[in-house]
């Protein structure tokens, strides 16, 4: 049985098999968030990684249980707080699917286009971070200044530029900004432009790539059983994107390619996520002039119940397949709420993919599955 | 496969399964004690299910409802097994090793629900402190300093 004090004492004396145990975190500047990694070294090669989470659980589900349909939603955007506004589509469609409510199209297509926005956002701190994690310190300002435009218009839409709230059942809390569709082009022209100078600065960059190729292999096996999901199971090869296989809003009628790659890698997980920014852009592009007119919000109820029944709703977040599940007992709250989050079952790969590689390779491998610490917790 | 092939499937590997078909999948409530054998031929062909994307477990004050939500990767289509636990006594067969993921959501579903897995290859506390008493996610449980009842 562990023992916390009792692991933290014994840190500089070598076990009975002359294994050297190391505690990262829970503060660590790069695990991004309070996550406590026990690694198990045998000179600088892991053994055994054991994550120990819940330095920031809030039992949000339980929480949840005495949270309206209305009020519960808010409450997802504080776990994945990178993809607020798609966490709490799922939460939106659920309870329009629960309740048949119908969504006017002006609202899915905002939903669907914030929804890339917030994707591209998302992984525009990842690369950010990522990079600085294994040493570059400029990627991140570059990052920031694309990310810095979608925070803007985030803000006009909802006032937030973290933890957004914006998405109702039924459709949006506002009409969007005047300004919406401009500044969204203009970030499009930017971010073009832009996105050449990563591949210059990153991609390309003979140290990053002798640093995550070949480092943090996973297999495609490997990745189902372990149940990982999004660019994760992706640069294994899987293919897992809730888009293509359920789609939702109106992701069935925009044309975008689910990108794979096979390495397994941190690079290819790197890549990945280059690529799928580019696919975001796409969607956008495809949909920010055709945004229909008309209603916003579609016709609900104030009191919200969802009938008896079991219902559950999967969506593709910047991490993964991210999942509701609710069983409700006809009231207005729900008897029981799980959010399956993609960051938890991704973690429970890392000792896997980490085994047998030195420790400086950790910090390539637990950065390219872009964890983020309150979803895995909850 | 069409839910009738797999209902056909099913019943052939556990004789006291039952299925209920209103929800979006189906959904098959078996017995606990079939779980394991059913589990194993599953993961196999036919079904190929491949993927458990939800696993989770539902007090009903009275018994607790293991939920695993299933998928394939190959197939695409979706089941939900079921599987009622008495509450005194919640026991179930792990299937860490069938699907991996299971490992760490049966520790969840350990520490918050009090259900025993039993042959986990690593069965404690993963969120919660190792001192925390009770079990959190259940209907009875009271936290007198820091709940905020609604």
């Amino acid at each position: 049985m562990y023992n916390q004090t009792e692991i933290i004492k014994d840190t500089t004396e070598l076990g009975p098999e002359g294994e050297l145990v190391v505690n990262m975190g829970p503060q660590h500047p790069a695990t991004h968030g309070v996550l406590h990694l026990v690694v198990t070294l045998n000179g600088e090669t892991i053994k055994k990684i054991e994550p120990h989470l819940g330095y920031i659980h809030r039992s949000i589900e339980k929480m949840c249980e005495s949270l309206t349909y209305r009020q519960f939603i808010y409450v997802t955007s504080r776990m994945d707080y990178l993809s607020s506004h798609i966490n709490n589509t799922a939460c939106a469609l659920l309870v329009e699917k629960g309740m048949q409510i119908e969504v006017p199209e002006r609202a899915q297509y905002v939903r669907t286009i914030l929804n890339e926005l917030t994707r591209i956002a998302s992984h525009e701190l990842w690369i950010g971070a990522m990079a600085m994690d294994l040493g570059a310190f400029t990627p991140f300002f570059y990052a920031f200044r694309e990310r810095e435009m979608i925070t803007e218009i985030m803000e006009d839409t909802c006032g937030a530029r973290l933890t957004m709230n914006y998405i109702v059942p039924g459709g949006l809390m506002y009409d969007i900004h005047p300004t919406f569709q401009n500044k969204v082009k203009a970030f499009i022209k930017q971010f073009k432009e832009k996105v050449v100078e990563y591949e210059d600065l990153v991609t390309n960059n003979v140290i990053f790539q002798s640093r995550t190729k070949g480092v943090g292999i996973l297999s495609a096996e490997d990745a189902i059983s372990f149940g990982c999901t999004g660019p994760v199971a992706r640069a294994s090869g899987v293919n897992c994107d809730i888009r293509k296989i359920a789609p939702y809003d109106v992701y069935a009628k925009v044309e975008f390619d689910e990108v794979i790659e096979t390495a397994g890698d941190s690079f290819a997980r790197y890549m990945v996520r280059i690529k799928e920014m580019n696919q975001s852009i796409r969607i956008i592009e495809q949909l920010i002039d055709t945004i229909p007119e008309g209603d916003f919000v579609g016709k609900t109820k104030n009191v919200l119940k969802l009938p008896k029944g079991e219902f559950y709703q999967r969506v593709e977040t910047a991490r993964g397949e991210f999942g509701v599940y609710i069983v409700s007992e006809g009231g207005t709250t729900p008897h029981r709420i799980k959010f399956r989050s993609p960051g938890f079952s991704n973690l429970s790969a890392l000792s896997h993919m980490a085994e047998g590689s030195k420790i400086g390779d950790l910090m390539a491998t637990m950065g390219t599955l872009d964890l983020v610490i309150p979803d895995i917790d909850r | 496969m069409t839910n009738e092939e797999i209902k056909e499937y099913i019943s052939a590997h556990a004789p006291n399964a039952t299925f209920e078909e209103t929800g979006e999948w189906l959904n098959i409530i078996i017995e606990a004690a079939e779980w394991k054998a059913l589990a194993t031929a599953i993961k196999g062909n036919p079904l190929q299910m491949d993927f458990v994307f939800c696993l989770t477990c539902v007090d009903w004050k009275t018994h607790l409802t293991m939920v695993y939500h299933l998928t394939s990767t190959k197939q695409r289509h979706n089941i939900v097994i079921k599987a009622n636990l008495t509450i005194d006594q919640p026991q179930i067969e792990t299937v860490a090793g069938i699907w991996r993921t299971a490992e760490f959501h049966e520790r969840e579903v350990f520490e918050m629900f009090g259900v025993h897995f039993s042959n986990h290859p690593d069965l404690r506390k993963l969120i919660l402190e190792e001192d925390f008493k009770g079990f959190p996610l259940r209907k009875d449980f009271e936290d007198p300093i820091n709940m905020i009842k609604l």
